[in-house]
């Protein structure tokens, strides 16, 4: 109703961080000629930014309780790849190592949320010392040395190596080879054929219970993310095909977008963060939906540890410091409140995506690597100031 | 007549949906105590708000005149360097910090950079004295009790010069001995030529202190009695202004309600203070409700109402609950927790709708249903369509004022969001409905509304008990009426028998009695 008389004003105001991602890319596509845009360069931006995607989903749901944060989730998943590289190397069954890598993720997660939860330990302190204790074990886990995975199948899986792609069975199958990968070209037509089903079907249930939202908006919606999704498998398929890690990532965002959007412990998480008393009050049990949040992000944590040792091919008692903050900031760039409550994952996707092109841009350019530094931290900031005064002009 | 040192003038102030106040006027003289009184919400504390520059000029019509000229505060600190100073209901201490440094807190003696802490606590000692306390300023507050730290703020407020005090309900939170040591200090501070103005709602004590009592009411100043004669000014009479209005249509007829069975039943009911278990707040309280029946409880503010509510309400309030509770004549013992009291379908609407009702940044749907998400969702997973009808059902139902359900309710205003706090609950499907302050801080024609909504609630056979500090509107709207004061029930009347005198009346006795 009234969105369809949405102003100027407030269309920006709703697609900041959109409008903010498109002048980014376009800005970087003329700096650099273009090549930001080339099949190999979205193929390594997707790859990259892999473990931001896994880790910031998790991370979204700490926030939504209340812009709580969990500063541990570098060590954690150091230290689940640190165990599972030392398992591979000492021949377990990759799949033990894999399941092995996930269960401590979930396990460490569901620990440091019960004091959260139970105790009342602030989130902020109980992940610090989180973020502590689990660099120290993975130091000894690893015993101060890099260890190595070599299993073909763990790499190939997770996005590490050079066959990590969904293979052409198509071509296979056809027995030729060669560019376009009609695979990856068929499931992205059919993803977004799915996904146009999907929307067309809402928006005729809306109509029969005549519920009054915009339907031309709804419309371009659809199409632009179709279009968007389509120009991806165009660029992937011309390169090698859907890299396997956009498998894991496909999978997280889906589920965290069903979590958040359709399920009572997603409404829980919102409710929390924006009136706890409120909430409880209402009979939900409020800590436990603590609980879930950091459990949750414990077993992203042990997932982003997979993808981790498979993209580095390894892991060194180093790796994956600051991987906290490339999470909290990508759901902060994409509109998620810093109080809890608000925030969605489709604006924390927006906020990854951001963060990356940003970062590959300032590689290609050759942006000096301290100063890229000073960059991302510019852009939280504006971010976050341009989400504050938005909302200051509403009141 | 004494020289006028301050005048508002026409002061009118609106909040979002609200006409707080309505061209008011009020004056004081030169070394006066005043008295403002009136019920809850009546606009007492905007107004000193007003006065004291917490709303800034510019955010309300009319003029302040202090000592001659018009004045625009546009912070506290403009109004405080004109000796205007303010000390609120609620103790603005801090409890780890010394006396001392809580009375220069923000007016630091010495230099910005280095604060000189001979003189503050020197100074600090000087002006306790002077409120008669031998404590040390180097003291923690944390370690005083409350009516001491009663008198540090007002020692903090004579360290700012203060040349026109305000006192918002000094005496809310001390006993009656602490009480008169702080009301005749006053009187001393009187005879040496403060003035001051006094929020209170114990009647007793403004009869005792003021020179002149302004009553306010619905946001407007009704009448300013004078005081100074020989005999006091009867509490009878401030009442007959507090609450003397027209009382013609101001309430729905309910009509075809037969009263059925009792249902809800409450014996002994004691609750204890959760920080303090040793006071308690709810003091052997036994009530019964019927099907059908509106229950007004009646009660000033701390009375203990809200805390035998939520404590009724699964333990949401207090420690150490004792008593009997029975729902259809059997026995229940409710667990901790608001989960199981809905269980045993029973709703407590609350007082603070954005403290603790309502989501605010989310929208009127979703707050419709978030303490009923199983009806509308299967193994966890919520049917969005049939969350829309709900919410849908209940807006229309309720006349909830939006262009939508997707709507934001922290945008709605307060009789808004007060229908959306009630369809929360209400969908929620109780027998028994607990609600607290129904009307509070919305304007008239709301309120009617929710009275409308009341009255079909006990024609669907709910017991509903309204919780209300509001005279007119407990007899208006009830059966029967329970008074509660100081965490007891002093009495129980059928609302035919009730008058606003009885009932004060019943209140200012109990509060003698003890």
């Amino acid at each position: 109703m009234n969105e369809n008389k949405m102003s100027v004003g407030a269309f920006f105001q709703k697609y900041t961080m959109i409008i903010a991602l498109v002048v980014v890319v376009i800005f970087f596509a003329i700096l650099t000629g273009g090549k930001n845009l080339l099949p190999g360069n979205i193929n390594n931006l997707i790859s990259q930014n892999g473990y931001v995607f896994v880790l910031a989903a998790g991370m979204l749901l700490c926030i939504l309780t209340g812009g709580n944060i969990d500063l541990s989730v570098g060590s954690v998943v150091c230290f689940t790849a640190a165990v599972g590289c030392v398992l591979m190397d000492n021949n377990v069954n990759m799949w033990i190592a894999v399941l092995a890598m996930l269960a401590i993720g979930l396990l460490i997660g569901t620990f440091q949320g019960f004091w959260i939860a139970k105790l009342h330990v602030p989130a902020f302190i109980a992940t610090l010392s989180g973020m502590y204790a689990f660099r120290g074990f993975s130091n000894v886990v690893l015993g101060g040395y890099q260890v190595s995975v070599t299993n073909e199948t763990f790499l190939n899986l997770f996005g590490g190596g050079a066959k990590c792609y969904v293979p052409d069975f198509i071509r296979q199958a056809m027995g030729t080879t060669g560019k376009p990968n009609l695979t990856c070209l068929a499931i992205g037509i059919v993803a977004v054929l799915i996904f146009i089903g999907l929307k067309v079907r809402k928006i005729l249930i809306q109509k029969k219970l005549n519920i009054h939202q915009s339907i031309p908006a709804q419309l371009a919606t659809t199409a632009i993310i179709s279009a968007v999704a389509i120009w991806l498998t165009l660029k992937l398929a011309s390169h090698k095909g859907f890299p396997t890690v956009l498998i894991w990532i496909g999978l997280v965002l889906g589920i965290y977008q069903y979590i958040t959007t359709k399920t009572a412990i997603g409404r829980h998480l919102y409710a929390v963060g924006g009136n706890e008393k409120a909430t409880a009050l209402s009979g939900v049990k409020t800590r436990n939906v603590y609980w879930f949040a950091y459990a949750s992000i414990g077993l992203m944590a042990g997932l982003a540890g997979i993808l981790t040792a498979a993209r580095a091919k390894g892991i060194d008692p180093t790796y994956a410091e600051g991987y906290e903050m490339d999470a909290i900031a990508s759901c902060f760039i994409g509109g998620a409140s810093a109080y809890g409550g608000v925030g969605k994952v489709s604006g924390m996707i927006v906020g990854a995506v951001l963060m990356g092109v940003i970062n590959q841009g300032m590689n290609i350019v050759g942006v000096d690597s301290n100063f890229q530094k000073v960059v991302k931290g510019l852009v939280l900031l504006l971010a976050v100031v341009f989400d504050v005064l938005s909302k200051r002009q509403k009141r | 007549m004494a020289k006028i040192l301050l005048e508002m003038k026409n002061i009118t102030k609106t909040f979002p949906g609200v006409k707080a106040l309505d061209n008011v006027n009020f004056q004081v003289e030169e070394g006066e105590i005043h008295a403002l009184v009136g019920e809850n919400g009546a606009g007492k504390s905007t107004l000193m708000n007003v006065l004291s520059g917490i709303y800034p000029y510019g955010t309300y019509e009319g003029d302040i005149v202090y000592d001659g000229k018009v004045c625009q505060f546009h912070k506290i600190k403009d109004s405080e360097k004109l000796g205007i100073v303010i000390i609120h209901q609620e103790l603005a201490l801090v409890p780890e910090m010394t006396i001392g440094e809580n009375m220069y807190l923000g007016n630091e003696r010495g230099h910005k950079f280095a604060i000189d802490w001979n003189t503050t606590y020197s100074e600090a000692d000087k002006y306790l004295r002077m409120v008669g306390l031998s404590e040390s300023s180097k003291t923690q507050v944390k370690d005083i009790g409350t009516g001491k730290q009663q008198l540090v703020e007002i020692a903090k407020a004579l360290a700012k010069q203060a040349r026109l005090l305000i006192l918002d309900e000094p005496t809310s939170s001390l006993n009656e001995e602490d009480s008169r040591a702080l009301l005749d200090l006053m009187l001393g501070f009187k005879k040496q030529g403060m003035t001051m103005i006094i929020i209170s709602h114990k009647l007793n004590e403004v009869a005792y202190v003021a020179d002149k009592i302004t009553v306010v009411r619905d946001g407007s100043t009704i009448e300013t009695i004078d005081n100074r004669g020989p005999e006091p000014v009867s509490e009878e009479r401030i009442i007959k202004g507090m609450v003397g209005r027209e009382m013609t249509n101001r309430f729905p007829k309910r009509e075809g309600v037969t009263v059925g069975d009792i249902q809800l039943e409450v014996e002994n009911w004691t609750v204890h203070h959760p920080l303090y278990p040793e006071r308690k707040v709810v003091d052997n309280v036994s009530m019964y409700v019927r099907k059908g029946e509106v229950v007004g409880i009646y009660g000033l503010m701390g009375a203990g109402r809200t805390e035998l509510a939520m404590s009724i309400f699964g333990q949401t309030y207090g420690t150490n609950i004792s008593g009997e509770m029975k729902i259809d004549g059997k026995p229940v013992k409710i667990k901790k927790g608001a989960a199981d009291a809905i269980k045993h379908k029973i709703a407590y609407v609350t007082e603070d709708r954005k403290g603790n009702g309502l989501v605010l940044s989310q929208s009127i749907k979703v707050n419709t249903s978030l303490a009923h998400l199983d009806a509308i969702s299967s193994h966890m997973v919520i049917d969005g369509d049939k969350e829309y009808a709900v919410a849908e059902e209940y807006r229309e139902k309720l006349k909830t004022k939006t262009p939508s359900v997707e709507q934001l309710v922290g945008n709605l205003s307060g009789g808004n969001q007060q229908k959306v706090l009630l369809a929360k609950w209400m969908f929620a499907e109780p027998d028994i409905m607990l609600l607290d302050e129904p009307t509070r801080g919305i304007d008239v024609g709301a309120k009617y509304e929710i009275y409308c909504i009341i009255n079909d609630l006990a024609a669907a056979g709910k017991c509903v008990v309204m919780i209300s500090s509001e005279l007119p509107e407990v007899l208006g709207m009830s059966d029967r009426i329970y008074i509660m004061n100081e965490g007891k029930f002093v009495g129980e009347m059928k609302a035919s028998e009730a008058t606003q005198e009885n009932i004060m009346a019943l209140i200012l006795q109990s509060g003698r009695g003890d």
